[in-house]
Parts: C-alpha cells; structure tokens; sequence
C-alpha cells in the first residue's frame, strides 16, 4: 500500500518540507565495501559515444526547417531604450522575425550589461548576427550601481538579509584568551561549460512544445516552460540526452529558452538559441564575488568560544542569497555563532548556483581564520580542528546521520605529517609548505525521485528515468546499482534518461543529489522487477521463492539448481517485466551532509609572487561510493576547477561602467592540463546506514570546497604571508609577502598581544 | 570546383568563401563530432588534423586547406586512444573530448611514447572544464596497453 508521508528535502543547502508517497517495502542496505559491481571501478557507460563524437548534444541537433536566434543584448550596465528600430533588420537576408523589448523576457530598461533586448530569427546564425547589427537602438544611459557596500550602505538588497545566530557573541568574546579578525574577498568567477547555454525549441499547434536543452533538470525546465506559455505539464516535452557540462549554471529554463519559443511561435518553425562563448560569459550566472569580515575568539587551548561573520554577497541584478555563512554556523563544535549575510542588488549580470554555492567562498574565509587563530594559539592547525570536531549539528540539535570527518582527519595524518619534510626542499627563491582545510556541505539528495526498470526477454534490462547525466557519471552509477541487484553484469544494463516524455520524475542534477535521490529509487525498482522474476521462477522450476536468488546473470537455488535469467523472461518473448521503485523519505530528525578535508602542498616564489601547487590530498566522507573510478574523477575536476578559483579565475568589471573584461578563454583563464597538480583521492566509503537503501550521499560538489582554504594555509606555512583575497594573484601573494615582512620586523614581546 | 579530403574521402568544396572548416564540417557536411565551444581559437574544442597536424577548425577558413587531408574525430573512432580515454575515464560531459583525442592522436603519432612533460605541453591547448586531465595524461600515456 503506499503511504503518504512528510519528510525534508535540501537542493544547494536549501530546505522545503513536502509530501511523498513511499512504498511500504523497504530495502535493507547492502553490506559496506565492493559488492559484485557497485562499489567498483567501472568506464562509464556512454564513455564510447561521447569519446567518438557520436554523442549528439543539443549543440549537434539540427531539425527540419530549423532557424537560428541572435540576440542583441544590451551594451550599458544600466540604460533605457528611448527609440529602436529594426526595420533593417527585418529586411535583412534570410530573417525570419525580430522581437523586440516588449517581448518577454527582452526588456527596454536592462539592469546589467547583457541583458537582452531584441532578437532575430534567421535561416542561419551569421545571417541571424548580421541583422541583429542593423537593429538600431538610442539609449539612454543610467549611472550604474556597482559596489556592493554602496548597494548595502543603500538598502538595496536581493531579500532580506539573512542573521542567524545561536548563543552570545559577546559572552565568547569575553570568556576568549585570543582573538583574531579578519576580511575575506573571494572574486566573481564564471562556469564556462564548454557547451554554451541553449536550447531548441519546437511548438506542435499553438499548445504543445518540445524544448530540446543543455540543462542539468529537464523537470524545472518543463514546469518553467509551461508556466510561462499558460500550457499543460504534459504539452511540454523536454529532451536532454547529453549535455557539455553546467556545474549550476543550467538548473533552469533561462531567458535564452523563452527567446527560442517566443521566435518558434512567431515563425511556425524550430528555433535554436545558442549563446556564444562571449555570451555566456555576461549572462548565464557567475559565482558571485563575496567580502567577509570574520572574528574568532578561543581559550588557549583551542576551544572555540565564538564565530562572528558578515558576509556580503554581490549578487547581481537577480538571483539568490547563496549560504556563504553556512560554514561558519555547521563546521564546528562552537556555541556562540552569529552569522549576517546580504545579497547586493547591483547592475551587474545575475548569480547562478556554481558548485557548492556559498560554501566555496565561506570555506575560504572561515578556514583561513582557523589557521591565523592557530598560528596565534600556537597550536597545530589538524589538532585544533580535531579540539573543535562536533558531534551533532548545533544549529538545531540534531544529530548526523553520519559523520566520519575525524577518520578523514585520521587518514590526513601522514600527508600532514609530511610538512617538515616538504620545508626543507625550501631554497633562498622557493619557499614551500603545506595546508589543510575542512570541508562540510549537503549532498543527502531527497524525494521525489522515480526510476523504472525493464527486463526484456533477452535478459537485458534498461533503466528508464526522467533524470540528466551532466558529465558525472551518474548514469553509470545507475547501471551498477541495478546490476547488483538483478545480478547482471553491468554491461547487461541499459539507461535511457534526459526525456520528460519517455521516464518518470527525476531530481535535478545539482545539489550533489544525483546519486543519493536517484540511486535508491533504481534500487527499488530493479528489486520489484527482481521479486517478480522469482516469483515466475518458482512457479516455473517448482521451488519456493526464498531459496531462489539471482546471481551473474542466473536464477540460482540453494539447492545446486540454477537456470539462464533468458529461461524466464524468454518465456515471455515480445513481453516485459516491468519494476517501478522511488526515493524514500530521508532520516527524521537528522541532518545529513557531506564531510572532508583536503591537504595541499605548495611553493612559492618570493622573488615574484608565483604560486605552484605541487600536490593536493583530497579526503571525503560522502558515505558508500558506488563507482571509485568515477568518483575520483568528480575529486579530482572538483579540484581543479578550486585551482582555478584559487589561482588564475577572475571575472573583471570595468568599476565605471561595469563593462566585462573577460569574455572570452583568453582574458578568463580556466587552468589547463599544465596546470594540475598531483592529486591523491581518498574516500573513506563508509555507509551512512541511516539514509536511504544505499547510505550514499553526493560528491560532485565537496571536492571543490576546501581547496582554495588548503592553498592559502600552505602559503602561510610555507612563506608566514597571510593571503586573504582570491584570486591570489602575484599581485596578492606580493602584498602578503610584504605585510609578513613587516609584521616580523615589528617589535616582539608586546605586552598587548 | 575545389576539393579537398576529408577522413580519407574526397570532397567537392561548395561553401562560400569566408566559411571556417569547423562549420563546414558540422553543418555542410554532418560531421558533428568536431565540437565548438569558444568559436574563436582559445580552447581546442575544435581541434581536428591538417597532414597530421592539429589546427583549430574555427578559426581556420575551409578554402585554405583545399587539396589536404583533414582528419576529424570521425576518422579515429577505431584508433586505440578513444578506448584508452574511455578506459582511463578521461572524460566527462565529453564535449572537449574529440578535440582532445585528435590533439593526443597527432601527439602519440610524433612520440609514440611521451612524458608526462611532453604531454602537458601537446595538450595544453585542449581546455576541458570538467578537469578530467589527471586522466587524459594517464590515457595518452597507456593508449599502447
């Protein structure tokens, strides 16, 4: 019977309550450690296809009759169109229609540079771009705002600010032996996927739509689209079948998708809308830039007494308040904590989640913070951490679902251990050191999430659901964990996905929630479709159902019996067994989240500021990992992407017009294959045995959080420089240098300190 | 009328002058597995062979390799280091792969066997946002096994 239930559900450290059916039968978990085929290393699925270029993204769909959009966005940060004529335009070869700002979502008073404003439908892109150049427009020009203190000092805010805060403040400060204050910067950077943002989109009638989409949630698409057109769920079908990576930036439908359908209802044709690299750099969402001013008092021996943070962020003209003070409020065992955070309203392109947003950037203040408070308690920075290790969430009491940070600092040990050793390769130019930082993020994924699995009469069998695989391999995982339950090898599985006609519900790709949604609704529905295989099977070959098992593709009895999987289900020839199965609710009462620490290893030039990551030890607690081989792959491009953060990635802004400066891969620098160091990937792998039928939380978001804390510290080891802003530039890392000069040439020993 | 080869077939060259080699391969000709990612010549998302010689398609005009040999990701599907890149997973969303396994192929064609030195160097023209490279380095340095 199902059951109607109430249970919590967080995407990007968001929480709702909601309603969920469960089934009543409820899996036990797997045993920890390899099992058959989950828990080991396995080329993903799609691998092949991609790797061929037979992959076919949404960049390579071409339909019927298809035009291309262009579109004219706005030059000026902040502007109003006072006349626009597109009449050349509209002659011009191969245009097919133009809409202007009185089409939704194109705006005659853009707030950002990029905004759109008109658009053109044409037989080709270049003709297309041609005529968006013809589209004359007579601005008027606004005096932007563009500092995000200004923007606060304003009230000029994206909500309310949020404040959070449990015990006294001022109490911890009192009861405090040493004290440390500190601001933070971390810089605005921009995703760059490598396939832009777009989409295709396709009216049947004036009521039914097809949206072809690089998204990384084909549901929120449909639901957005259709709310939009006034249509049916159902009217809307959204296709994404492969898709060249989104790392947040594509959890919606996004202005570029309304534009096409706009253009397709104007022109009876398929639309494609796809931005330029150019483009995507203004206005497909950016981690925005954070300042946070921090204190930290504790008793010397280690104990924290307080945390303090005020954190603006610069959201943009639109967007959310990403949790940069979450860190601060769940990392540690602390029982005064106070937390602002505001969310400026500035003439600047609109945020979008980026992998852990909020935690990437509160990551490296607070953990930065910690080592300036050790270095002042002289305490070791792992030990301090470990005094401070909580064993319950002190937000609101609850306890973990699981927590095995304090094995990853265990295993952290030897890598640590290695700091000596690693200073003594110092020379009178390279000095080198090494750091640590702690990482606490969501990742427990949530209801509603479905899956089917069918089992044709070849014994094959195909898992069929409505989710995305971005690029994490989680289509692979799925494979595996339907594998292991029907006893088939891996390469016995099918799984389609990325089409809201052909499949079920499924979660988003984001939030780290793939594989802790999608994972156990497989599992369901691969055993339902198994129980029914077995229950064909003993009334076939005469046996009671308990003794029969299914294993490396047979039905096996514990009697010595076993017969070919085919024996049964080709018995049914043209016919199918069809199993269905969904997430169930989470654990009542508990907190679930992701936990780690990473170790880098560095050297630094004094001479000019130069900063080469030599190696960085990434350990996480993410609970059971179904594919290690492409687990290490979410850690290792988790931590290159922090490189580039840490190192090399700024968007910049001209301050008098907010003009951007790096629209393109030349100006904006993502690392490359030069730039990567050694990276060693240890997940501890253990089951959180309270969550769901598989006890495995999400790592596509972890690995990116402490890296750029991990850099700073080992620069202050290695150098005693106190980094504070990303990217740490030569510049940056110049003015540490010079401030820790200073600072050592001060005299010792006063009675203040 | 103009021709050149493409995967070892020849061609009759009908675009318009002005027309890059990479949207002549994707749209003329169907050859989708050339990807362009930044369409003008910082990221190798592009990249196919001219004689052996990486280019990148999107910023190099159809009309200036009339009468050479274009080798794109289609022409290497059966080359071993698409197996070595799936079995390395060194890939993710795969949309900078063909690029980078024309890049890779061109590399172990010259140097049968590179160092890590030599690899970083051939291939850091090739971005991939993902960060698979610790896997294409092991890919290219395995393609052989």
């Amino acid at each position: 019977m199902a059951r109607l239930i109430r249970t919590e559900k967080e995407v990007e450290g968001r929480y709702t309550e909601q309603w969920i059916v469960v089934d009543e039968d409820v899996l036990e978990q797997w045993p920890a450690g390899p099992l058959e085929t989950v828990g080991r290393p396995v080329p993903r699925a799609d691998g092949g296809q991609r790797a061929r270029g037979e992959a076919r993204y949404t960049a390579d769909i071409k339909l019927p009759g298809m035009l291309h959009a262009a579109i004219l966005r706005s030059p000026h940060a902040k502007a109003r169109v006072r006349r626009i004529d597109t009449a050349r335009a509209r002659r011009a070869p191969g245009v097919r229609a133009v809409l202007g700002p009185e089409t939704e979502p194109l705006t005659g008073e853009p707030a950002y540079q990029g905004a759109p404003v008109a658009a053109v439908a044409a037989d080709t892109f270049a003709q297309a771009r041609a005529a968006v150049s013809l589209i004359e427009v007579e601005w008027e020009l606004l005096e932007p705002l563009l500092d995000p203190e200004e923007a606060i000092r304003r009230n000029e805010l994206i909500e309310e600010p949020s404040r959070e805060k449990r015990g006294n403040v001022e109490r911890g400060l009192a009861e405090a032996d040493a004290v440390v204050e500190a601001e933070y910067r971390t810089q605005t950077v921009l995703h760059n996927s490598m396939e832009t943002h777009q989409a295709i989109c396709e009216w049947e009638g004036d009521d039914r739509l097809t949206v072809y989409i690089s998204t990384q949630f084909i549901w929120g698409v449909r639901g957005e689209v259709a709310q939009r057109f006034g249509l049916p769920e159902d009217h809307v079908r959204v296709v994404c079948r492969y898709m060249g990576g989104g790392f947040g930036s594509k959890n919606g439908a996004g202005d570029y998708t309304y534009i096409a359908a706009e253009l397709s209802r104007a022109t009876g044709r398929p639309v494609k809308c796809a931005l330029t690299r150019r483009e995507e750099n203004l206005d497909s969402g950016n981690r925005n830039s954070t300042i946070q001013r921090l204190r930290v008092g504790a008793r010397s021996d280690g104990t924290l007494t307080f945390l303090d943070g005020e954190f603006v962020n610069a959201t943009g003209w639109d967007g959310w308040l990403a949790s940069t003070g979450g860190p601060m409020r769940l990392l540690y065992a602390c029982e005064n904590v106070r937390t602002v955070e505001y969310g400026a309203k500035l003439n600047t392109p609109p945020m979008a989640a980026f992998r852990a947003p909020g935690f990437v950037e509160g990551t490296f203040g607070l953990e930065c913070l910690l080592d300036e408070l050790a270095a002042k308690l002289e305490i070791d920075p792992l030990e301090l951490r470990r005094r401070n290790h909580s064993t319950h969430d002190a937000v609101d009491e609850r306890p973990f679902s699981s927590k095995q940070l304090l094995e990853c600092y265990r295993r952290a040990d030897p890598h640590w251990e290695r700091r000596d050793e690693v200073r003594a390769r110092s020379d009178a130019t390279w000095k080198r050191g090494v750091g640590l930082a702690s990482q606490v993020w969501y990742g427990g994924g949530g209801p509603p999430s479905y899956a089917w699995v069918r089992i044709g009469g070849d014994g094959r069998a195909a898992v069929i659901t409505g989710m995305q695989d971005i690029g994490t391999g989680s289509a692979t995982a799925m494979a595996q964990i339907a594998a292991e339950e029907l006893g088939l090898p891996v390469d016995r599985i099918e799984v389609a996905l990325g089409d809201s006609a052909r499949g079920p519900y499924a979660t988003i790709s984001a939030g780290s929630s793939t594989i802790p949604s999608m994972g156990p609704a497989v599992r369901a529905a691969a055993a339902d479709a198994a129980r029914q295989i077995i229950e064909i099977a003993a009334q076939r070959y005469d046996r009671e159902e308990r003794v029969l098992s299914l294993k490396n593709g047979q039905i096996v009895s514990s009697d010595g019996g076993s017969w070919p999987l085919e024996e049964i289900t080709g018995l049914l020839e043209s016919g199918q067994i069809l199993g269905k199965g969904s997430r169930g609710p989470n654990p009542t009462g508990m907190r679930v989240l992701t936990f780690g620490v990473q170790v880098a290893e560095v050297a630094v030039d004094v001479e000019t500021g130069e900063v080469v990551v030599e190696k960085i030890v990434a350990i996480h607690d993410v609970g059971r990992v179904i594919n290690p081989l492409g687990a290490s792959s979410q850690v290792e491009g988790g931590i290159i992407q922090g490189l580039g953060h840490t190192l090399s990635e700024e968007r910049l802004l001209d301050p008098s017009t907010g003009g951007n400066l790096t629209q393109t891969l030349d100006a904006y620098k993502i690392p490359t294959i030069a730039d990567v160091p050694e990276i060693v990937t240890d997940l501890v792998d253990v089951p959180d045995e309270h969550l769901t039928n598989l006890g495995s939380k999400g790592l596509g978001e972890p690995p990116i959080i402490p890296t750029a804390a991990a850099i700073a510290n080992a620069i202050r080891d290695a150098t005693g420089a106190d980094v504070r802003s990303l990217p740490i530039t030569r510049e940056e890392m110049l003015r540490g240098l010079r401030e820790a000069r200073e600072r050592r040439r001060e005299p010792v020993g006063d009675p203040a300190a | 009328m103009p021709e050149l080869s493409i995967n070892g077939e020849r061609h009759e060259l009908a675009a318009s002058v002005g027309t890059s080699l990479a949207h002549y391969l994707r749209e003329d000709l169907g050859l989708t597995g050339t990807k362009i990612a930044c369409n003008e010549g910082h990221c190798g998302a592009c990249t196919v062979q001219v004689d052996g010689v990486p280019i990148l398609s999107c910023i190099t005009l159809v009309h200036t390799v009339e009468d050479r040999e274009v080798t794109t990701i289609e022409g290497l599907r059966d080359h071993p280091m698409v197996n070595s890149f799936v079995r390395s997973d060194a890939l993710q969303c795969g949309f900078c792969t063909p690029g980078q396994i024309v890049s890779a192929t061109a590399l172990v064609a010259a140097i049968p066997r590179p160092s890590s030195e030599e690899i970083k160097h051939a291939m850091s023209g090739n971005l991939c946002r993902c960060g698979a490279y610790p896997k294409i380095e092991e890919a290219i340095s395995t393609w052989q096994d």
